[in-house]
């Protein structure tokens, strides 16, 4: 990539959000408009996967909420993330755990436990 | 001052706007230096021709490089005409960059040269949908009916099949300019140009505005 444009990213490259992996369980905080009034909303989930480099990375988040799955991309540099928690962290032996999407309940949890 | 410069595309990326993601194209416009002034009485029309891309003299041949030695410029690699816009306040030899030109948020046009993609089929050409790939059909990626039988016994000029591809002088519309960086002579256009990576295009005011 050009060094223009590598320098161009740069300052919108966030370095202030936590590390965490892919397996990990996290509180994401973002920044919700409602018209003139800015509120913020917490997502949790297990991460699924990390993808892409600079400004275009990205990471997926899964949760389930009532029974349901449901996934949620955010770009890694939005300013619309207010913050990122790492709750728990997991144990994964892929980077990329979309075989959670068939497991349920503990059997999902098990796969991504930290053993000692 | 004219209302087009000539750019480099330097690449794409994406970046953060009111917290919404923007794919942006990096363009490198400018330094643009005016290399010559066309004039009705002389040369039949008004125009500014502006050089883009310093090119080492001893490159260039003898009559060009006596043409910007005229100017009192550099050689460049490129240059172009342009004719709309006031030119009363340009001179031979005046530096023209982007932000004399464009601010953040004007809609542009850009004119370059699109990828070429050779000699491409009717599928990639002019999308057309193909046949089925099993059961036994032969239609594959062919066209197809071209026209119909002893009338009009004829093809009608213009009907789309396989040929070159790309490689041709495109004009993109109603572009937004989102970010103007003045040190490097960065313009950020939101979407993208025509062209690969270090090709050279116009980017002009809309004349749709």
């Amino acid at each position: 990539m050009s060094t223009v444009v590598a320098d161009l990213e740069r300052e919108y490259l966030r370095d202030d959000l936590p590390e965490f992996r892919p397996g990990d369980t996290v509180i994401v905080n973002v920044r919700i408009k409602e018209g003139e009034k800015e509120r913020i909303q917490a997502y949790e989930g297990v991460v699924l996967r990390k993808r892409g480099g600079g400004t275009r990375a990205s990471f997926t988040v899964r949760k389930v909420s009532y029974g349901t799955g449901v996934e949620r991309i955010f770009p890694l540099h939005s300013p619309a993330i207010a913050s990122i928690t790492v709750k728990t962290e997991g144990r994964a032996r892929r980077a990329r755990l979309y075989f959670l999407r068939a497991l349920k309940g503990k059997a999902a949890k098990q796969m991504i436990k930290k053993r000692r | 001052m004219i209302e087009a410069i000539l750019g480099k595309k330097l690449g794409m990326t994406n970046i953060f706007i009111d917290n919404q993601c923007v794919t942006v194209t990096v363009v490198q416009a400018g330094d643009c230096y005016v290399t010559q002034k066309k004039v009705v009485e002389k040369d039949g029309y008004d125009a500014i021709q502006i050089g883009f891309g310093d090119k080492k003299k001893f490159r260039e041949t003898k009559p060009l490089n006596g043409h910007f030695k005229k100017a009192g410029t550099g050689a460049f690699y490129h240059l172009k005409e342009f004719r709309s816009g006031d030119q009363s306040d340009l001179k031979p030899g005046q530096k023209i960059t982007a932000k004399d030109i464009f601010e953040v948020g004007d809609v542009i046009d850009v004119t370059g040269t699109s990828k070429g993609k050779g000699f491409a089929g009717v599928m990639k050409r002019h999308n057309f949908s193909g046949g089925p790939g099993g059961h036994g059909s032969k239609h594959g990626r062919a066209p197809g009916s071209i026209g119909q039988s002893a009338s009009p016994s004829k093809v009608f000029k213009g009907v789309k099949m396989p040929g070159q591809m790309g490689n041709k002088r495109v004009t993109v519309q109603n572009l937004k300019i989102v970010g103007i960086k003045e040190a490097e002579n960065i313009v950020l256009i939101k979407g993208s140009v025509p062209g690969s990576i270090n090709s050279v295009f116009e980017l002009k005011k809309s004349i749709k505005r």
